[in-house]
């Protein structure tokens, strides 16, 4: 299994019954892919729309109906449609359950930057700020190290996305949470070693008395 | 309301207009006021919209002919060209959170001065903002954003200008039809009064000032 199929399986497997979800693009966006289809999660875009369902058939596209990227998309039966202020007031009123973001990095404190890279990409932040600051709860789909450098720090040195700490971090390594400035290792990939974890990530973890295996 | 050509509607808006765009990703925008735009080459202009789009596409097209000196937006970064004239320092970029965006626009629509969000505080986007706390809580005052024009993409508008929108194109054009001196709104389908139930009407009418005649 490839390292975003594994993040993603793992990401699903956190979704309940009832819940209003945002799926970021990305590793975010294939976690739909993974959800039991007898679970019955409500999946938001942020383009204003609730039950978004898979790509439409060939044919069967309507240019009015797409995902935050612009491409086009299908809505499942009992979706709704709304505008920018409804959209966004769902995501900082707290009504959105889950949001599962991409991220560049994630520090000790589980602040996360995943917006811009200063002098290199200003895409702009689009509706992440909104996303960590108002959703009940943000978990990370990453992978854990880009071009061999961790992307879990001691402290983010790219410009944040929220003051809010996010929840809970999944790589293709492990499972992390946060407590008390410290990073919890929470589990770890089938066939991966705590200290394997430890050896490529720059931040220092908490490591309890066991550390379960990743079920996906 | 009046109803006007795309031609006559574009010919009201004076170089350096300050415009609002309705749209997401090129969805729901009024390609025929920006083609028009274009066409007359009105230039310098300030734009509030959601995204610059794609080359080719919605708010791309006013970046593709380089008819744009300030913009305001959440998102630019499916639009190489945008990012490009930004770095050459061509157009002032102001990235605002997508949230603070519209509600920025919708206070401007509503008569208030701005609105305290929790989005952005901490970070960059604080700068430079008044920092307020209520009961413990950092809010950032983000001020309200008002335009000259609204240009209006609707999915049906009526002979008085009645406005409904569909599935994502509705996104940012209620909003910003509350929030400039003068609206301008194309629509896919014209239709008799009656045809958008009392229930189903977005924007009202009395806020519609032109409607671009179709055909």
């Amino acid at each position: 299994m490839d390292a975003q199929t594994l993040i993603a399986r793992r990401v699903a497997r956190e979704l309940r019954s009832g819940n209003l979800v945002n799926l970021g693009i990305g590793i975010p966006t294939l976690v739909a892919n993974y959800v039991p289809p007898e679970l019955k999660v409500f999946f938001q875009s942020e383009n204003g729309l609730i039950g978004t369902g898979p790509i439409p058939e060939q044919g069967m596209a309507h240019p009015h109906l797409t995902d935050a990227g612009g491409r086009p998309i299908s809505a499942l039966p009992g979706a709704c449609t709304f505008d920018s202020a409804m959209s966004f007031g769902l995501i900082r009123g707290g009504h959105v359950d889950v949001t599962v973001l991409g991220g560049l990095q994630v520090d000790a404190k589980g602040h996360l930057a995943n917006w811009m890279i200063p002098g290199k990409m200003v895409p702009g932040m689009g509706g992440a700020m909104d996303l960590v600051t108002g959703a009940r709860r943000v978990i990370v789909a990453m992978q854990h190290a880009a071009k061999g450098k961790s992307k879990i720090v001691r402290t983010c040195t790219l410009p944040l996305t929220s003051s809010r700490p996010v929840d809970l971090v999944v790589t293709e390594l492990a499972v992390m949470g946060f407590a008390g400035g410290h990073i919890a290792l929470l589990e770890t990939a089938p066939g991966v070693g705590v200290a394997e974890v430890m050896a490529v990530t720059e931040a220092d973890l908490l490591i309890p008395e066991s550390v379960p295996e990743m079920k996906i | 309301m009046k109803t006007v050509s795309a031609e006559e509607a574009v010919a009201m808006i004076p170089n350096r207009a300050r415009l609002m765009v309705g749209g997401f990703m090129g969805v729901g925008t009024p390609e025929r006021l920006l083609d028009e735009l274009v066409r007359q080459q009105k230039s310098e202009l300030s734009l509030v919209c959601n995204d610059a789009a794609v080359p080719g596409k919605g708010i791309g097209k006013l970046i593709d002919a380089s008819l744009v000196s300030t913009l305001t937006a959440s998102h630019i970064g499916l639009n190489p060209k945008a990012q490009q004239q930004m770095m050459a320092k061509k157009i002032a970029v102001d990235l605002v959170p997508q949230g603070t965006l519209v509600e920025r626009i919708r206070a401007g629509g509503c008569g208030l001065g701005g609105v305290l969000t929790p989005t952005g505080a901490g970070t960059v986007v604080e700068e430079g903002k008044r920092r307020i706390e209520i009961d413990g809580k950092a809010f950032l005052l983000e001020t309200a954003l008002r335009s000259d024009f609204a240009l209006i993409h609707a999915f049906l508008a009526d002979y008085l200008g009645n406005l409904a929108y569909v599935l994502t194109a509705r996104n940012f054009n209620p909003v910003m039809a509350m929030a400039a001196d003068t609206v301008i709104v194309t629509a896919e389908h014209i239709v008799p009064v009656g045809v958008i139930a009392p229930d189903h009407v977005v924007t009202p009418a009395p806020l519609v000032d032109y409607l671009v005649a179709n055909g």
